[in-house]
Formats: structure tokens, sequence, C-alpha cells
């Protein structure tokens, strides 16, 4: 695995990242793939928000009128010129076409204007990495469960470029279920934060809503708990909502952590760790700690910027592709359904 | 002064270089609506042929619409993207402006049409002037009936070009005056681009890039969903 490089890159090289893949266009620069010099993410969540979701139209728009001034900010907050970029990262799937196509665009650009190296990232791959940005020492393989509002996936992970999926989801993302649920309970879109912030005052235990295939193989089903919430709900119409979101919350990491947990055990892995924007999520977090003290495996919880979609990832990400894969071509396109692996 | 000109509005694409000697090299295809891959390594391939460095470039041009939206993101983040590398300025000119220009020589009235999808088109009229073209007001969206119908309604002699156009011919060819313009002249040209855009260089009619939006003329579904749902 630990080959030679293809590209000799210095350890301190600053690498521009850029992702755009759904509705945050964000750019930064990124030395070595360890030292983060800046990380702009310019949020679209006000201009989605009364439609309950991210719109691609939309999010096409505001990406071409954002993210050349989001790359400028990233370059000035880092205190570089062109002259120190290294090399350009952007994701180019999976994600919205419309939306993905202006970050490989400019990356393009920007990388045949400055004479340097332009790398296409695989956006899960770029998740994973923000782990190691912070961590970068971590003992391999790794169980890390990836959950956003796009993926669920239970991820065996070797080292950088090298994965497994072991599970993924049959329905919905877990985030997507945060989002349903939130919008079935009139607490606005995004979702995750909502009830996040609601279970907080609600008791887990006051509903026991149905822990799908918790005992089966690594695939997660999140729909059917999703329609029994509701199905409870329109029982009981006088149930607090914070007692559904919290109940609802714990069926979520109740599965999500039995499953990596046992992959872990499975596999002999030395940790187990989250990624993806539904890592953002406190409950799931402790779970996840928990977890980790009670097997004794280490635990990696990556900040919560670095959980949600940023562009260090991809920077991050772009830099070991680059060494062990060298450049991308310049006639790479968006591929709005790739896969890890 | 050399001006790089990008154009991506409809399915067809290209990019061009040119200045003071007019263009010097230009790349355009009509087929395989691949933007996003074929747009960068065909700036390569013209830089190359013109023997130019892209450094020595001074105005980025870029076709602004209204056309296909994925094209025009494409085009225009690419674009924009350049000109910030390079620190050059830019000039934005739409769609519809760099079909009628290659056709200018007539005395009759041009209408400019590029197919919007979902049975509309983006339509324009112009006149010939000493020295170009003249946009006789907006850019509009609307049905091919719609445009055939004010076709008629001027009482002129009409030559009609754009891609849209062909694609309802049946519409137009019952029109006595109206004349459809052959295909190769159906999609703006990057070389018309430089030319346009080396015009309003001279002007030193610059545009910073951040302030460079495309000509939509449609709202995003979503929008439009809404504004009908809140007026209920
Ligand atoms: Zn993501």
């Amino acid at each position: 695995m630990a080959s030679d490089p293809v590209v000799d890159l210095a350890p301190s090289a600053p690498i521009l990242g850029i992702e755009t893949s759904c509705d945050e266009t964000a750019a930064a620069v990124v030395s070595g793939a360890r030292t983060v010099m800046s990380s702009v993410v310019s949020s679209q969540i006000d201009l989605h928000a009364r439609y309950g979701g991210v719109v691609p139209e939309i999010a096409g728009r505001a990406h071409l009128e954002l993210l050349v001034p989001v790359i400028a900010e990233a370059m000035l907050e880092a205190r570089i010129e062109s002259r120190d970029v290294a090399a350009i990262g952007a994701t180019y799937g999976p994600g919205l076409i419309g939306s993905l196509l202006i970050g490989v665009s400019a990356a393009k650009a920007l990388a045949l204007a400055w004479g340097v190296p332009f790398v296409a990232v695989n956006h899960l791959e770029a998740h994973l990495h923000a782990a190691l940005i912070e961590e970068p020492d971590l003992p391999m393989p790794l169980v890390v469960l990836l959950v956003s509002g796009g993926h669920t996936m239970l991820i065996r992970m070797d080292g950088p470029g090298s994965y497994e999926v072991l599970g993924a989801t049959l329905d919905d993302a877990a985030g997507e279920a945060f989002d349903k649920v939130a919008r079935f309970l009139g607490l606005g879109y995004p979702g995750g934060p909502a009830i996040d912030a609601l279970a907080m005052a609600g008791d887990p235990t006051a509903v026991s809503f149905p822990r799908a295939m918790l005992d089966q193989g690594w695939d997660f089903s999140f729909s059917g708990l999703k329609t029994s919430v509701i199905n409870h709900v329109r029982r009981h119409p006088e149930i607090d909502t914070a007692d559904v979101a919290a109940s609802f919350q714990a069926a979520v990491c109740d599965v999500l952590v039995a499953k990596a947990r046992r992959a872990a055990r499975e596999i002999g892995a030395e940790g187990l760790g989250l990624a993806g924007g539904v890592a953002a999520n406190s409950q799931l977090r402790e779970a996840v700690l928990d977890a980790c003290v009670a097997d004794g495996l280490r635990a990696f919880l990556p900040s919560r910027a670095m959980c949600t979609d940023n562009a260090a990832m991809v920077a991050a990400a772009a830099y070991h592709r680059l060494r062990s894969d060298g450049p991308s071509p310049a006639d790479t396109g968006a591929v709005p359904g790739l896969r890890l692996c | 002064m050399l001006i790089l000109g990008i154009e991506t509005a409809t399915y067809a694409a290209g990019c061009a270089i040119g200045g003071h000697e007019g263009v010097l090299a230009a790349a355009h295809t009509t087929k395989g609506r691949r933007h996003a891959e074929s747009l960068v390594p065909s700036i390569e391939f013209i830089c190359a042929q013109a023997q130019i460095d892209l450094g020595e470039i001074s105005v980025v041009a870029v076709d602004l619409g209204p056309g296909l939206f994925t094209g025009l993101r494409v085009g225009i983040a690419t674009a924009k993207s350049l000109a910030h590398a390079l620190a050059v300025p830019m000039i934005g000119v739409a769609s519809l402006d760099l079909l009628a220009f290659p056709v200018r020589y007539t005395s009759r009235l041009i209408a400019a049409a590029i197919d919007a999808r979902r049975g509309e088109l983006y339509f324009a009229f112009y006149r010939q002037v000493p020295g170009g073209i003249q946009r006789l007001g907006e850019h509009r969206l609307g049905t091919p009936e719609d445009l055939a119908s004010e076709l008629v309604a001027s009482g002129e002699e009409v030559l009609l070009v754009g891609d849209g156009a062909h694609r309802y011919h049946e519409v137009f060819d019952g029109l006595t005056k109206v004349e459809l313009a052959d295909l190769a002249v159906a999609h703006p040209s990057a070389s018309s681009l430089v030319q346009l855009a080396h015009a309003r260089a001279l002007r030193e009619q610059f545009q910073p890039g951040d302030t460079l939006q495309p000509i939509y003329l449609r709202k995003p579904d979503a929008e439009i969903n809404w504004a009908t749902r809140e007026q209920r």
C-alpha cells in the first residue's frame, strides 16, 4: 500500500480546495493535508429554507455568484498569493450536477491559469479525510460512519485511498430522515440541528420507535422509522414534540452505533469514528464516545465545522490523491453518482 | 490587446482568441454537450495554435446567455475564474447578440431565437447599424407561436436565425416574408464574441468579474411554484 508517491509534494505545499457539491460554497487552503490555513464556507441555507430542502437550480445560481469571492477570501485569510498555490482540488462527485460543474470548471480554469495541477476529489473520500486533518496519526483500520443528508455508509478505512463500504442505507439517508421528521413536526429546515436542539428537552425513552435491522447485516433502513414517527404522532396528537424528537433521535443513534460497534469488533478495528453532517449531532457523538470507552476503541470525532461540508477536507484529500495518482486530466467532468470505491 | 472569448450558451460550445488582428484561433463544436469536459482542453488548444501564453490575455469575454443554464454556468464559472486568476477585466455579451452579429449584412429585420426547452424560445430583434447591430427592445422568453405572430405583425421582411428557429421551423415555414438562416449560423459563435468584445474593449466597457451575471430570463421552478402558492 505504501508505494512511492507519483507526485512529490513538499509537506508544507499549500493546496487550494473547492467544494460545491450541494448547498455550501466553500474554499480552503490547507498546507500538506494537515494545517488548515483558511476554510471559508458560505452557506445557502437561508436561500433553500422556505422550500424545505435544497433546490438544485437555486444552488447552482448561488454557487456561480459566490464561488470566486469565496476563493479570494480563502486565499486572503491564508495570506498566500497565487504563486504559492501548489495544486487545486475540487469535488467532482457525488452531488448535484449543476453545482459540481461550477466547482470543477473554476478549479480547472485556475489550475490552467496558474500552471498548477488540478485534482478531482471524491466528496465521500473528502469526508473521511476530515478526521485525518485533525488527527493525522489515527491507528488503522478504522470503522467510519459517514452520515449526512445524502449518505449513510459504514466504511472500513485502512489508510488514505484504501476503503471498503461495509453497508449503506437501503432507502433514506440518516440526514434525510432528520429533515423529513423535522418537517413533519414543523421544526423547519435543516432538520438535524432543530431535532438535536429540541431533543435536549425531551425523554428519549418516551416512545420506543423501531430499530430496523439492528442485528442483521451492515445495511440501514430509515424510512420505516420515519413512517412510525408520523403514525405515532397522528395517533397521539397530544404528545410532547420534544419527547418525539428525543425518541426518534435515540432510535437513529442506536442503529448507527450498534452496527458500527459490531463492525469494529468483527474486523478488529483500532478506532471508530464519524464523518458527514449528521456527525455534528450531539447525541450521536456522545453515543460513539460511550461505545468506544466500553469497547476499548479509539474514538475520533471531527470538529463540527469539519463534519459539515467544507473545502479543507477537499484540499486534504487532494493532497493524498495527487501523491498517489498524480493530476487529473483537463477533460474531467462532474460525476453526480460517483461512489466511494 | 488580446481577448479570450468563451461561449457555452447552447448545446454548442466554443472558445476563440483574438484582438486587433481579428480572430487568431477558434474552436467550435456543435455536438457532444460536454461543455465542462471540453472547454479547458479547447482553450489550451487555441492558445497553442495561436502560440499565445494565457498570461498575455488582457480581457476575458463570455456569453451571458440567455441559453441552457448548465452550459452557461460552465462557461461563466470558467471565464470568471480565468479573469480572477489572470487579474484581467471581463466583458459579457448576450447570446442573441452573438447570433445576430454574423448575419448583419442585410436591410431586413433580424430575429434571433435560441431554444429555451419546454416548448419556449429566447428571442430578440435586431437591425443593422453602421459597424454592427442594434437590438430593438429586450431579450424575451415566449413560445414559437408568440414569436411567429410578432414576425407577422411587424409586416417586414425578416431574417430568422438560431437553433430555436430550426427546432420549431414548422411554425415559421409558412410565413412568406420570413427566411430562416441556415444551420451553420444557428449557434452563437466564440469568434463573434471576440469581435464584439473587442469593439467594447476599445471603448473600455469592461465589467468586474464579480458583477457579471448570467441572463436567465426564467426563474427556478421552485420559486415559480412558491409564488403561485403564495398568491392563492
Ligand atoms: Zn457532504
